[in-house]
This record gives structure tokens, C-alpha cells and sequence, in this order.
């Protein structure tokens, strides 16, 4: 539990951050509120020479309205995810999730963009982008570019991030009004990661699910995005019967390790009963 | 009397002796952040060790080679196994009459066993020459399962001693088994069995698990090359044994070794034993004439140092139709790990197991152990229960369930007809232990009424009903034990270890003002000694608790003791603590006759003060005698108030208590949530009632722990798959439930206040007692026994099994 040497570095705008970055090379690491990283770096699992520590970057903070868009600056801490307003009305399923997320303590330093640009499975933000179709803003040496949250996955701790990069924001289109969500996570724990865990975004019209989207977290080396356990229960009313395929299609698509919280099988299954318990959720909140 | 003298009662509740609710001393310090522990201790010069350990379970050590990390700027020297060899230390006495390795030689048997030893002047470069010091293995097969420890033909695990034909306890079958140990009737048990109307019979394991203190294991070894003296400040639950052990291999004489334990944070059995770190430190110390500092990080406490069960107990019980139980056969598989590191007092390889009759009349029983080596760490600790003792409750708690399912009783019923009656106590068990005291039928009835069990197990009847009806997916489980501990080792009789008797001491100190300072033998990790044995002091000499000051843990001024576990220090210590105290007042009482001019048996005791026999104006108060003794004691009397006492008791302490926990099972998730836990425990004399309060919360979230979750895990070649808090179970304050807690007093009769121990009770009674709640919620589907840690998936996976998945 005692890391290796490293060098440290406090850039104060995100040009200097980006332009350190590149300049020292993949042996440096953008460092955010350390809650992933720096347990890592405990247990010497990874070890980088060089941390660039963001916390001084005031233009990282923040969350905003733009237009139909929320946008919530990398750095900004799941506790303020928590304590926002506008994020509570119309964005419930951010601080429904972050309040799943490790402890109070890990959450008042932890932040969001961390949160998503780590690339751990076990994240619970990833899938919640997913399933809202979030945008993630990244600065580089070459200057400023947007990836879907649904391509920026590609294996665990792999992103699309290219050496250099940083993710400087996070952009949501708010779901319409009416919406319901809900977020199913279960764990052995507070502060574990999920056993299972599932997103889900729905708005009804007259009685049945006009549109739904669905994401997995911990259920395989990315988050995932349900698309077929979504479609199965659009145009119903959200019955049984639609509940049991929306669950087996999402148990189709996980493949999660076996691990202390479960055999795969059991995980698998977790997958189905979160789901289930998601959408029951989220259409009794739906109006 | 003139009205302004207070009341006897009135003097009594200032005192704040027994029975008063009198906070905790120790916290002034601990919630200010104020206490010192031995990481906090930094000497000038002091260096610090880090452990290389081996990656596999079990391998070969071919080379090791230090070069590169010798090179490293900061690194002062790196110790193996051929550095201690010369000095006869490679290898170290268990307190089980084994020997364990302190630096691997030639063979590594578990995974993070110790390797070799840096030593650097700095915590960070220690760490990294430890990642440089490169070690050649070859791996070899594991053996992880004990059941296969001894098959034909099973991988050879102790090279060391594969050809000693003799074990600590007599003869081995095998070259992995250490021990067999058996008590009891065999021939009328057996007997029982053949005549029985019913038996039943049932593989019982109880998991390998952890005591995870929070503060882990560590040290800091001082040797001073000069007065050739050695001082060693380390995480000891028993400092004495420590010094001993530590003369007896070291060969520095006792007096010139001074062991000290400090604050320590949380012990639960893991700080009994010694370990390779703290060998490696002193050696260093010596070596390099510096102090050395060894701290443990999370992950080499959970795989390292001393786990505790890993029992497996083929249980059976013969009974009549009507439900009387007529006989008892237990045989233990104890999977010891690689070496026996058991911290048991050295006659009882199987600690105390043999109080496996539990609270019930049987006529006859008949146990018999064997352990055998594994690729696994080494231990087989007390975690939080006296030795052995929460396997044997866990064993009959759930046996008993098992009985009643066959008979169709309700498990309380059941309980009710076997209890041990009280005009049977002094109660000879068939397995040889004499029970104090104790009134099991009131203590037991009291529960069940506080409860309201009749209205539980309707509400249960309902629940299934709708279950059967598709109306809900939860299932209740209630959860009914009634333990019976043994604690307080022990009599010299029988109890010793490495020969050294288990009496506890304490030496109280009256000065002139009398204000006192008394130090105990035994040493406190969270259980409160300050306070309490402050609380008997006043009570017995009539002088302020806040008056007494109270240490432990300094082998140069504490007297000799054996420790703290096992529940031991009230029952031992706590007992010194009154008798020297009563020493004290017997001498106050010859000066006190002397200042009143009056023959002492005309004198009367009273709160705080010796009176005249039917003239109470008439009286000298302690703080009067505790003056007069230094300054005026009758002819013929020594001057000083003070007294030691050595305390070897009659016999050990039976607490109990009766347990009864409701809680409901989501059979989807395999989530179990506990809805009411009520705890009675019967402890004897209460000394404080808040203390006893805070034991049992804590003593009952650690046994919630162990049997919902708690597991130390290997794969099939011996990796150690969850050693960090990420994966072992420490539930927070969100996951454990409310406890409800209630009492009955009966004192032990030949304890000198009456008081029994309780630290440990709640561990003993509710890891069966959450065991029994989870099985008995799916009983009525036909299931008869649910393998511990009880946790999502392996609850889940019963549910599956019995098809409630559709
Ligand atoms: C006890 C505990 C329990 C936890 N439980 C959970 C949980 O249940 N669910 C959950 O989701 N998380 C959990 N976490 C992780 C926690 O949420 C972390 O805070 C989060 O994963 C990372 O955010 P951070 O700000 O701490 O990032 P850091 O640890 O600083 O960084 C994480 C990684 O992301 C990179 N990074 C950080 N910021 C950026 C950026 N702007 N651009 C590009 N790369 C960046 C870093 O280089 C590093 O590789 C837990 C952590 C702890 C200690």
C-alpha cells in the first residue's frame, strides 16, 4: 500500500494540462480527485511518473443549462452532482446514482469526469451516460472534440481517449419532462462496486413506453448500452411479459467475470432482476 | 448523623463504581484523535522494514537475490533466510508446539508468506528495494482443500518435519496431519446412537475468516548495543508472553527485554501470537544498532497473519421421539494452514471445543479432532470468542436446528426440553467441563416474550402462504440460539502456555492522597479496562473511579499476566483487581482500628469509610487511611498502601445468553435483511452496563459479519482471492442492523464479584443465530442446512436450487 515514486504537476488552465500532457507522454497521468487512481498506484498496479493534477483548473467546474443540454465540467465532484438543484429536477437519475456511488467521503473528492474517463466497469457513471446518450467534450494538443459516451468505451480501462487527451466536460440532452428513470444497483456494501447494476430512461405515452433506453454497469469489460432489452418494451405498457424479455436481453449481452460478489451466472441473472426492478421504477416516476 | 452528611447511597453513586453507567476514560483521548499507537511512534534514527513475499501458494525458493535492491539509495540491509539460520531464527516456536518459518529457507507454503526482510530509511524506499529483491520459484501443486490434505499421494507440504512420526499431541497419520485430539465416551456415545429413536446428521463447516483488527499487526524493535537491552513496542494482546518467548529465543535475558504495548486498535485474537515481522525487526535492530519499524498494510493482515476457523464438523445427535436429546458425536477437520500457529493454551489443540454439548443436557458426547496442514496462512485464533468456542456454538446452535426440522418441533420447544435446569448447576457436561451458574429456562422465556415469538411465527406462517401464492417474493427467517461460552483461562490446572500458568494479576497502589495507580497483566484493545477495573477499585476501597488511574501493557511496571482474550481479563484480572483491593482494606482496617481506638471487629465498613460498630459518627474515611498509612501505621504494621495479587481461578466463567433474530429474504437477489435482532446476555455481576452495552453492539456486527458475508477465499493453487476491504466483508454502519439488548444476572458463584466475561458472547451467540434465521426462512421448503457466509449469491443460489426462480 505504498506507491512508487512520481512526479507531481499543478497546471491552472486546461492548455497547460493538455500541453503537460502530451510533453510527458503516457508515463503521465491526469490526476482528478484520486479516488480511483491513487488506490491503484497503491497497490502499484499502475504507476505512473508524472500526475497532472486538475483540482486547480477552475474552468473544469460546474454545471451549466445550455439550451437543451446540461453540461457538467469534468471536475466537478459527485457530491455537487448531488447537491445541484436543476440537476435534481431535471436530471433525477445523476443524483439518484451518484448517491449509490462509494461513500460521502470518496464522493465530496471524487469526481464525475473521473468517474466516466476512468474506464473501470465497476464505475456506476458510465452506464447512466450510456443510457442518456451523453457527449463527452475532450481538449488535446489538437485542440477541442466531442465523442459519444456510447463510442468512448473499448475495453476495460481502454477508451477512446487518444494519448494527451483530456475530458473537459460531460454533455447531457435532457430527457423530456414527464420522463421517469431510475437507477438499480446492487452491491454487497456501501462503497462496493455493483454486483449488477442497470440504468433506465423512459417517457410513456397513454399508457406505454414511447421511448426507453437502458445501460449495464459491471456486467462485462464496458459498460453497456441494452439497445434489444430497451426495444422489448417499447409499445407495451410495460407488463410482465415485456419485463421478462427486457431482462433476458439484458442477461444475453452480459458477460461478467466471476468474481467475490457472485459466479458469473449469478451476475448474469442480477442483470435481468436490476433491469426489472429499473423499469418498474422508473414507469410508476414517469407522468 | 448530622443532615449534612450524605447518605450512604448518596457517597456510593459519586464513587462511580460497579454497575454504574460510568463512560469510557479511554475516549477523552480516542475521539480527539489523541491516542498513541505504534505506528505514531517515530524514534530518531529509526528504520523501516517491508516484507518480500511469495507470490504462490506453494513453490520451491531457488535463489533469491538481493543485489539490485541492496543498491537502492536508502536501503541499508536485506535479510533472508540464510542470514537468520546461523542465529537459530529462521525458524520460530508456535504457541501449538509447532514451528513456523520467519524467512522462507527452501520451500514457500502459502501465498504472502514472509521471504525476505529490507530494511531502508525511509517507509517508501523499503517498498520499492522490496519490489528489486528478485526471488527464483518453482511452483509446486497446492493443497487447498483440507479434505484432501490427507489422501495418498497429496503434495508433501512440511519438508521440515515430513519425517516426525510424533506431533505436539501425540502420534500423526499422515505427513499433513498434526494432531489428533479426542474427549468424551466414545463406547456409550456410540451406544446412545445405536439405541437412538432419532439421530441426525450433518456436515457443519464454519469458513475460514479473519479477525481483521483495524489497526494491523506492527512493531517498532529497539536494541540498544550499549546496556544490551532490547525494547520492542508492538499490537501485543499479551506483552508478558511476548517478553518470555522473545528471551527464550533470543537468549537476551527477560529483565533486559522491555515489551510495550500502547494504545492498540482492535485485536480480536489477531494480536495474540507472535509473527515473522516482528522477529525480522528485532533482528534488525540488532544487526543494524538502530530502531526498526515493521508496519502491515491491509492486504498482508488479511492474508498473513493469524485467520481464525476453518472448521468442519460432521455432526450428529441421537434424541427420542419427544425430542430429548440422548447423545452427542462431533468430528472436527481443522484446516490449520501451513503451520500450526493456533494461539490455544498449549493442552488443547482444539481450544475449548469440547464445550460443543452447548447449553443442552446430554447424557453423553464424544469429539474428536484432527488438523491437518494446507497451502493456506497459518492461525487458528480466537476471533473474538473464547478458544474454539464460537465453532462449538455455531456446531450445536445449527445441530439442534436440524434435530427439530426431523422432529417437527418448533426449534425454541426444542431448546426448552434440553436446557440444562438450574437446580443442576453446578453442572457437570459430558465432555468435562463444571457450568458455573446460570438460569437458561427464565433467560430464554424472557426472549421469546420480548419478541413476541407465538405472534413471529404466525407472521412467518402468513408469509409463506402468500409466498405459495405468488404474492410476494420475500421469505422470513427467524433465528433462535442459546450459546453457552466458557471463558476465562484458566485455572493452572488446566490451562498454560508454553507452560506458564494462566493466572492474570493486578497491583493496585494507594498514595497519600489517595489517589491510585493500578496496572493489570492484562492489556486492553477497545474493551474499555480503564474504566472498568477503575469501577471495581471504587467499589471495593470507597475511592473515586476518577481518582484511579489504570495501565496495562508496560512489562516493566505491569505485573506478570497472560493477557487479553478469550474473555479473560474480568473473569482473571478483573478477580485480582478485588482481591488486591480487599488486601488493601484488610490493612486499612488495622490502621483504621488503630486511629478510632477500637478493636478492628468493632469496625464496620461503609461505602467509603471504616465506622464504629453501632457509633457511625465515629469513622475514618479511605483518603483518611490512605494518609495515615504513610504517615502514622500502628506498631508492627509496614508504612504504603498497596498490594499485588496473582489470581488463579478455581474454575472458568459459563456466560450465556439467548439470541432471536427475524429477518426477510428477497429470493431474486438472494438480498437477507435483518429486520430485529434481540440479544439477552447473562454476563453475572454487570460492572458497567454501558461498556456491556457497546461490546455487544460490536461483538454482534462482527458476528453479522461472519455469517453474512465474512470469508477468507482461495482459489484451486492457493491465491488468496479477497484480502482487502473491498471484498471482505466490515460492514458500515449502513448494512448493520439495530440491536436490541437485554440482560439477566447470574453471578458466578466463585468469581470474587460475581462477574463472568463478556466481550465475546454476542460473536458466539449471533453468528449461529443470523445462521439459524437464514435457514430457517427456506426450511419449509424442504432445505436442512445453508453453508456460511450467508451472502447474496450463495442465498441466492438456494433459492435457484429449490426452484424459486421458476
Ligand atoms: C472506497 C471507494 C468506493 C468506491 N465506490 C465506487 C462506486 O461504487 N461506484 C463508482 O462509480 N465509483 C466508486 N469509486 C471510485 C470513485 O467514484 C472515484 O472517485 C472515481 O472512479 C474516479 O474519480 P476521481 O475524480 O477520483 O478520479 P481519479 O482517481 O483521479 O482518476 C481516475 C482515472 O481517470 C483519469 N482521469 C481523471 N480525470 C480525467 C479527465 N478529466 N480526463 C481524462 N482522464 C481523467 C485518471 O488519470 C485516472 O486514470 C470508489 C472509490 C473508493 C475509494
Amino acid at each position: 500500500m505504498i506507491p512508487g515514486a512520481f512526479a507531481y504537476h499543478r497546471p491552472k488552465t486546461v492548455k497547460d494540462a493538455v500541453a503537460m500532457l502530451s510533453e510527458l507522454g503516457p508515463d503521465a497521468r491526469p490526476l482528478a480527485g484520486g479516488h480511483s487512481l491513487i488506490p491503484m498506484m497503491k497497490l502499484r498496479l499502475s504507476s505512473p511518473a508524472h500526475l497532472v493534477d486538475l483540482r486547480a483548473i477552475g474552468e473544469l467546474k460546474g454545471i451549466r443549462a445550455e439550451g437543451a443540454e446540461v453540461v457538467i465540467g469534468a471536475m466537478t465532484t459527485q457530491h455537487d452532482v448531488i447537491a445541484d438543484s436543476m440537476l435534481a429536477a431535471r436530471l433525477p437519475i445523476l443524483r439518484e446514482t451518484a448517491l449509490v456511488i462509494a461513500d460521502p467521503q470518496v464522493r465530496y473528492v471524487g469526481t464525475i469526469g473521473g468517474n466516466v474517463a476512468n474506464g473501470d466497469p465497476g464505475n456506476d457513471m458510465p452506464a447512466v451516460m450510456l443510457c442518456l446518450g451523453a457527449v463527452y467534450q475532450v481538449a488535446g494538443r489538437k485542440g477541442e472534440r466531442r465523442i459519444a459516451a456510447r463510442k468512448f468505451y473499448e475495453g476495460a480501462y481502454m477508451t477512446a481517449l487518444e494519448p494527451g487527451e483530456m475530458v473537459t466536460a460531460i454533455r447531457i440532452p435532457v430527457p423530456p419532462s414527464g420522463h421517469g428513470a431510475a437507477y438499480e444497483k446492487l452491491k454487497r456494501k456501501v462503497g462496493d462496486y455493483a454486483t449488477a447494476a442497470a440504468a433506465v430512461v423512459l417517457t410513456m405515452s397513454g399508457g406505454r413506453a414511447a421511448t426507453c433506453s437502458i445501460g449495464l454497469t459491471n456486467l462485462a469489460e464496458t459498460p453497456l448500452w441494452a439497445e434489444e432489452a430497451a426495444k422489448a418494451v417499447v409499445g407495451t405498457t410495460i407488463d410482465a411479459a415485456a419485463v421478462k424479455k427486457a431482462a433476458a436481453a439484458a442477461e444475453a449481452i452480459a458477460s461478467p467475470a466471476s468474481d467475490n460478489r457472485g459466479p458469473a451466472e449469478y451476475r448474469k441473472k442480477m442483470a435481468g432482476v436490476m433491469v426489472a426492478r429499473a423499469l418498474a421504477r422508473a414507469k410508476t416516476r414517469a407522468g | 448523623m448530622n443532615d449534612v452528611t450524605p447518605s450512604s447511597a448518596e457517597r456510593a453513586e459519586k464513587l462511580q463504581g460497579m454497575g454504574c453507567k460510568r463512560k469510557r476514560v479511554e475516549d477523552i483521548r480516542f475521539v480527539q484523535g489523541k491516542g498513541s499507537y505504534v505506528d505514531d511512534l517515530k524514534l530518531p534514527g529509526m528504520l523501516h522494514g517491508d516484507l518480500v513475499r511469495s507470490p504462490y501458494g506453494h513453490a520451491r525458493v531457488r535463489k533469491i537475490d538481493a543485489a539490485k535492491a541492496k543498491a537502492l539509495p536508502g536501503v541499508v540491509a536485506v535479510l533472508t533466510a540464510a542470514d537468520l539460520k546461523p542465529l537459530n531464527l529462521h525458524y520460530m516456536p508456535t504457541l501449538a508446539g509447532d514451528v513456523q518459518a520467519v524467512l522462507a529457507e527452501e520451500k514457500v507454503l502459502y501465498q504472502n508468506q514472509e521471504v525476505a526482510f529490507v530494511i531502508a530509511t525511509d517507509r517508501y524506499v523499503a517498498a520499492d528495494a522490496a519490489e528489486l529483491v528478485e526471488v527464483e520459484y518453482e511452483e509446486l501443486p497446492a493443497l487447498v482443500d483440507p479434505f484432501k490434505a490427507m489422501a495418498p499421494g497429496a503434495p508433501v507440504l512440511r519438508e521440515d518435519i515430513k519425517d516426525k512420526t510424533d506431533g505436539a499431541h501425540g502420534k500423526r497419520k499422515h505427513y499433513n496431519h498434526i494432531f489428533a485430539w479426542q474427549i468424551g465416551e466414545k463406547e456409550a456415545t456410540d451406544q446412545a446412537f445405536r439405541k437412538a429413536e432419532v439421530t441426525v446428521k450433518e456436515l457443519i463447516s464454519y469458513q475460514r475468516v479473519h479477525p481483521c483488527p483495524l489497526e494491523t499487526c506492527q512493531c517498532v524493535a529497539s536494541f540498544d548495543k550499549i546496556k544490551g537491552e532490547l525494547t520492542v513496542w508492538g499490537t501485543f494482546q499479551a506483552p508478558h508472553v511476548i517478553r518470555t518467548v522473545a528471551s527464550l529465543i533470543s537468549k537476551i535475558p527477560e529483565h533486559k527485554i522491555h515489551v510495550i504495548a500502547p494504545d492498540i486498535g482492535g485485536g480480536f485474537g489477531n494480536k495474540v501470537g507472535a509473527y515473522p515481522g516482528y522477529i525480522c525487526a528485532v533482528v534488525a535492530s540488532i544487526v543494524t544498532g538502530r530502531p526498526v519499524k515493521w508496519v502491515e498494510d491491509r492486504i498482508e493482515n488479511l492474508s498473513a497473519t493469524s485467520f481464525a476457523r476453518d472448521y468442519h464438523m460432521t455432526t450428529e445427535i441421537a434424541a427420542t421421539k419427544d425430542g430429548r436429546v440422548t447423545g452427542l458425536r462431533v468430528h472436527v477437520l481443522a484446516d490449520h494452514g501451513a503451520f500450526d500457529a493456533c494461539a490455544d493454551p498449549s493442552k488443547w489443540p482444539a481450544g475449548f471445543f469440547n464445550i460443543v454439548t452447548g447449553s443442552y443436557d446430554f447424557p453423553v458426547a464424544h469429539v474428536a479432532v484432527d488438523g491437518v496442514y494446507t497451502n493456506k496462512a497459518p492461525g487458528g485464533v480466537a476471533y473474538r470468542c473464547s478458544f474454539r468456542v464460537t465453532e462449538a456454538a455455531y456446531c450445536i446452535e445449527r445441530a439442534m436446528d436440524i434435530l427439530a426440522q426431523k422432529l417437527g418441533l418448533d426449534p425454541a420447544e426444542l431448546r426448552l426440553r434440553n436446557l440444562i435446569r438450574r437446580e443442576q448447576f453446578p453442572y457437570q457436561s459430558a465432555l468435562g467441563w463444571e457450568y458455573d451458574s446460570g438460569d437458561y429456562h427464565a433467560a430464554l422465556k424472557k426472549a421469546m416474550d420480548a419478541v413476541d415469538y407465538r405472534a413471529l411465527r404466525a407472521e412467518q406462517k402468513a408469509r409463506q402462504e402468500a409466498f405459495k401464492r405468488g404474492e410476494t417474493r420475500e421469505l422470513m427467517g427467524i433465528g433462535v440460539s442459546f450459546f453457552t461460552e466458557i471463558v476465562g483461562a484458566g485455572p493452572s490446572r488446566n490451562c498454560d502456555i508454553l507452560g506458564i500458568a494462566m493466572f492474570d494479576s493486578a497491583e493496585i497502589r494507594i498514595h497519600p492522597t489517595g489517589a491510585v495507580t493500578a496496572r493489570m497483566g492484562t492489556k486492553s484493545q477497545g474493551q474499555g479496562h480503564e474504566t472498568t477495573y477503575a469501577q471495581i477499585i471504587a467499589s471495593e476501597l470507597g475511592l473515586p473511579a476518577d481518582d484511579i488511574t489504570v495501565e496495562e501493557g508496560n512489562t516493566d511496571t505491569a505485573p506478570y499476566g497472560l493477557g487479553t482474550y478469550g474473555s479473560r481479563s474480568t473473569p482473571t484480572a478483573g478477580a485480582a483487581t478485588a482481591m488486591a483491593a480487599r488486601k488493601i482494606k484488610a490493612k486499612a482496617q488495622m490502621i483504621a482500628a488503630d486511629l478510632l481506638e477500637v478493636s478492628e471487629y468493632d469496625l464496620e465498613w461503609d461505602v467509603d469509610r471504616f465506622r464504629v460498630k453501632g457509633n457511625p459518627e465515629r469513622f475514618k474515611t479511605m483518603k483518611e487511611l490512605a494518609w495515615a498509612a504513610y504517615n502514622r501505621v500502628p506498631k508492627g504494621l509496614e508504612p504504603g498502601l498497596e498490594a499485588v495479587n496473582y489470581y488463579d481461578p478455581p474454575n472458568m466463567t459459563y456466560p450465556f445468553g439467548a439470541y432471536i433474530c427475524v429477518l426477510d429474504v428477497d429470493v431474486d437477489t438472494g438480498v437477507c435483511k435483518v429486520r430485529r435482532f434481540y440479544a439477552l446476555d447473562d454476563c453475572g455481576t454487570r460492572i458497567n452496563p454501558m461498556i456491556i452495552e457497546g461490546q455487544i453492539h460490536g461483538g454482534l456486527t462482527e458476528a453479522f459479519a461472519i455469517a453474512m458475508g465474512q470469508e477468507i477465499r482461495y482459489d484451486e493453487i492457493g491465491n488468496c482471492t479477497n484480502p482487502s476491504f473491498m471484498d471482505y466483508f466490515l460492514p458500515t454502519a449502513v448494512e448493520t442492523p439495530k440491536w436490541e439488548t437485554d440482560w439477566t444476572t447470574t453471578p458466578s458463584p466463585h468469581h470474587p464479584i460475581g462477574a463472568k466475561g463478556v466481550g465475546e458472547s454476542p460473536n458466539v451467540g449471533g453468528v449461529p443465530c443470523f445462521a439459524n434465521a437464514v435457514n430457517d426462512a427456506f426450511k419449509f421448503l424442504g432445505s436442512t442446512h445453508i453453508a456460511m457466509p450467508h451472502n447474496h449469491w450463495r442465498t441466492w443460489t438456494v433459492a435457484d436450487k429449490l426452484g424459486l426462480h421458476g
